[in-house]
């Protein structure tokens, strides 16, 4: 976690030094929108945004991604595995959170960072405040996240058989 | 015990953390939510909807029967919205 903002390239070729057997790197990154998140089936609402606060549990954050990125590691053939979620106010078009995965084939890498995501906005304690013309507001939980975080336990894919696809 | 809040739950309570004594006859998370609760005020509107109150007890997620003992970091705080 972090205040300060990050460079993606830097981080890939940072984690490339580390991962020279990975053939295949997936990069997540998550922006401020211009607009509300809104609605809670997930759709962005008219309502512009001038921030985005993020506050978090310092302590907890780290347990939790550390626990989170051990999981993905145990599911899928890893070479090389970086989360860096930042916290403070944010304005729109700012970086919020980076995924990046390496692996030998490109299958493992895109699973494990769909994974890493759907995981640490579901289960690491950061929270989100909004700010707009109309004040500020608590981001609410959404469904469609409790959903993409429930795949991965209902499907429980095995990294077996993910081993010889990519 | 000692107690810290986050995001609504922590506007609504009005402090980011506390220390607390609740009677001995606290011992799961259930109770020392309903004990707070009752003491009304700030307390009585942030746990007023408990199915949106996560706690973590010793930064590790708790269910309403997990226990909590004197010495314990005891974290409330809505679900979590961050990615």
């Amino acid at each position: 976690m972090q205040a300060e903002d990050f460079d993606v390239g830097a981080e890939i070729a940072a984690l490339r030094q580390g991962a020279t057997g990975s053939g295949a790197f997936v990069t997540f990154t998550g922006i401020v929108r211009e607009y509300s998140s809104g609605r809670a089936d997930g759709a962005t609402s008219d309502k512009q945004l001038t921030a985005m606060t993020l506050e978090h549990y310092p302590g907890m954050t780290a347990r939790t991604l550390e626990a989170i990125e051990v999981e993905a590691r145990s599911r899928w053939p890893l070479d090389a595995c970086l989360i860096v979620h930042r916290y403070g106010r944010l304005e729109p078009g700012a970086n919020i959170v980076l995924v990046i995965t390496a692996s030998p084939h490109r299958l493992a890498a895109f699973e494990a960072a769909e994974f890493l995501v759907d995981w640490l906005k579901t289960k690491a304690p950061f929270w989100k405040l909004e700010e707009s013309g109309a004040g500020g507001h608590w981001v609410e939980a959404k469904a469609i996240d409790d959903k993409a975080a429930d795949r991965w336990t209902v499907a429980a894919p095995g990294p077996a058989q993910h081993r010889k696809a990519g | 015990m000692k107690l810290v809040y986050f995001a609504w739950l922590r506007e609504r309570v009005g402090i980011p953390g506390e220390s607390v004594t609740p009677p001995a006859d606290v011992t799961t998370v259930g109770a020392l939510l309903q004990w707070l609760k009752a003491r009304g005020g700030g307390y009585a509107e942030a746990l007023k909807d408990l199915s949106v109150v996560r706690v973590a007890v010793n930064q590790e997620y708790a269910g309403p029967d997990a226990p909590v003992r004197p010495g314990d970091e005891v974290a409330l705080f809505p679900p979590v919205t961050g990615g």
